[in-house]
């Protein structure tokens, strides 16, 4: 199948184009954020404070990446298991973010969510977090740098490799792929 | 992975298995770690009869072990210091050490730093006498079912089967230091380690969850004697990034 080169921010349009099973390149500005860093994006939200980036049409990673070696950009980079953040990604889908990348299945408000908020949720491959690393090509902290690895991060992608697992129809590749090929 | 690879008949199965490969060749080139969850650091010990230690404070220089190591080697410092407040300690400290004392002059250490991925998708049960082994195999293929695409499968099965509740985890954790596939000196628990296996890649996750017959790359069984009353099974996951070192000093 051949691969469809997307770039950030994303719009409605391009959004309702992306069927699961869909693999996909990222390019551009992504956000990185997970467990900590949700929580406080959750906590600037519920007291109506802007949050450190504009949502719309953004896209949010799910990794705490490795620290960098002198001369490079960032350490791995690999997504964390998106389903820690099920119960904060509603709230950020219906303030405009467009895609969340991350490993692992979604709960049903995530993927409701998907469906109101014309969303998508990606999938890259945990644990090739050296070969994910080589597509960051600029990092920058930019909120919440006493969290360590959990601070936000704008990166800057190319050609990063990631795969439609819940589109706007509903649709969850975890499901059929693991159909297709269980043994029962 | 080569192995599993030519088996798989997912094609998409057979590209993420590639990826990491390659993923494995760039961290050993660039020296990046192979995946940015650079675990918990859990140290196994055994540390021989005849050793004297002196002076110091010996989990306290395994920590600074842990501190130098991560801070040179440019891993990620993934340990909070308390489970609510939830601060990061900035050095990946402290070490979860299980000590062993065991006869020799030897001291010798096991480093096996574990991801909070796939350690999250582990369970212990405390299961009856009468569900035998056909309540084990449910119990343990029921675990990697439901962990389902998370803990970055191709995994490597631990199981600890006996003991105490506490102690099948530990076994649990021990199996997974076992190198990869081989198997258990106990002929029945090779045998159950084999059907284990099988059982889990009839499930059809396959690598990261997309489909396929690559589900576990092993399951490793370890057991202990247990109770009249019990029969406790703990299953801890371990992702394709099954790290561990030893030396001995």
């Amino acid at each position: 199948m051949n691969r469809v080169r997307l770039t950030t921010p994303l719009t409605d349009a391009v959004v309702e184009q992306l069927r699961i099973g869909q693999q996909v390149f990222i390019n551009g500005v992504i956000y990185t954020g997970r467990d900590a860093a949700h929580k406080r994006l959750i906590n600037l939200i519920e007291q109506n404070k802007k949050l450190p980036f504009d949502p719309k049409g953004q896209v949010i990673y799910y990794v705490g990446p490795s620290p960098a070696r002198p001369g490079r950009v960032i350490g791995a980079a690999g997504p964390t298991t998106s389903g820690r953040m099920d119960q904060y990604a509603p709230k950020l889908y219906a303030l405009g973010i467009k895609a969340t990348i991350g490993k692992g299945r979604r709960d049903s408000a995530v993927i409701e969510a998907i469906k109101q908020y014309k969303g998508i949720y990606l999938a890259v491959v945990g644990g090739a977090a050296a070969l994910i690393a080589r597509t960051i090509k600029e990092a920058e902290i930019i909120a919440f740098p006493d969290l360590g690895p959990e601070a936000i991060y704008r990166l800057i992608v190319e050609d990063l490799p990631a795969i439609v697992v819940n589109d706007l129809t509903g649709g969850d590749l975890y499901d059929q792929s693991i159909n297709n090929f269980s043994i029962t | 992975m080569q192995k599993a690879c030519k088996r798989e008949t997912s094609s998409i199965g057979r590209d993420i298995i590639q990826q990491l490969i390659m993923n494995a060749n760039i961290a050993s080139t660039e020296q990046v770690p192979i995946c940015q969850d650079t675990g918990f650091t859990v140290v196994f010990v055994e540390l021989g009869q005849d050793v004297h230690i002196v002076g110091g404070d010996f989990c306290e220089a395994i920590n600074e072990g842990v501190r130098k190591g991560y801070a040179e080697g440019y891993l990620r410092n993934s340990i909070v210091s308390h489970p609510i407040l939830r601060k990061n300690t900035g050095d990946n400290t402290p070490a979860v050490i299980h000590t062993k004392i065991v006869p020799g002059d030897n001291l010798r250490l096991i480093v096996a730093p574990k991801g909070g991925g796939s350690e999250n998708m582990s369970a212990v049960k405390m299961l009856k006498p009468s569900d035998g082994i056909e309540g084990i195999k449910k119990f343990v293929v029921e675990v990697v079912r439901a962990a389902g695409p998370n803990p970055c499968p191709p995994v490597i099965v631990g199981v600890g089967i006996g003991g105490t509740f506490e102690k099948a985890a530990q076994l649990s954790k021990e199996a997974l230091l076992r190198n990869l596939g081989e198997k258990s000196k106990y002929q029945d628990i090779a045998r159950l380690e084999e059907d284990l296996c099988k059982e889990i890649n009839k499930l059809g996750i396959g690598p990261q969850g997309l489909g396929g017959r690559t589900t576990a790359l092993a399951v490793h069984v370890e057991i202990f004697a247990t109770h009249i009353a019990s029969l406790p099974v703990a299953v801890n996951i371990n992702c394709h990034a099954a790290r561990h070192k030893e030396a001995i000093l």
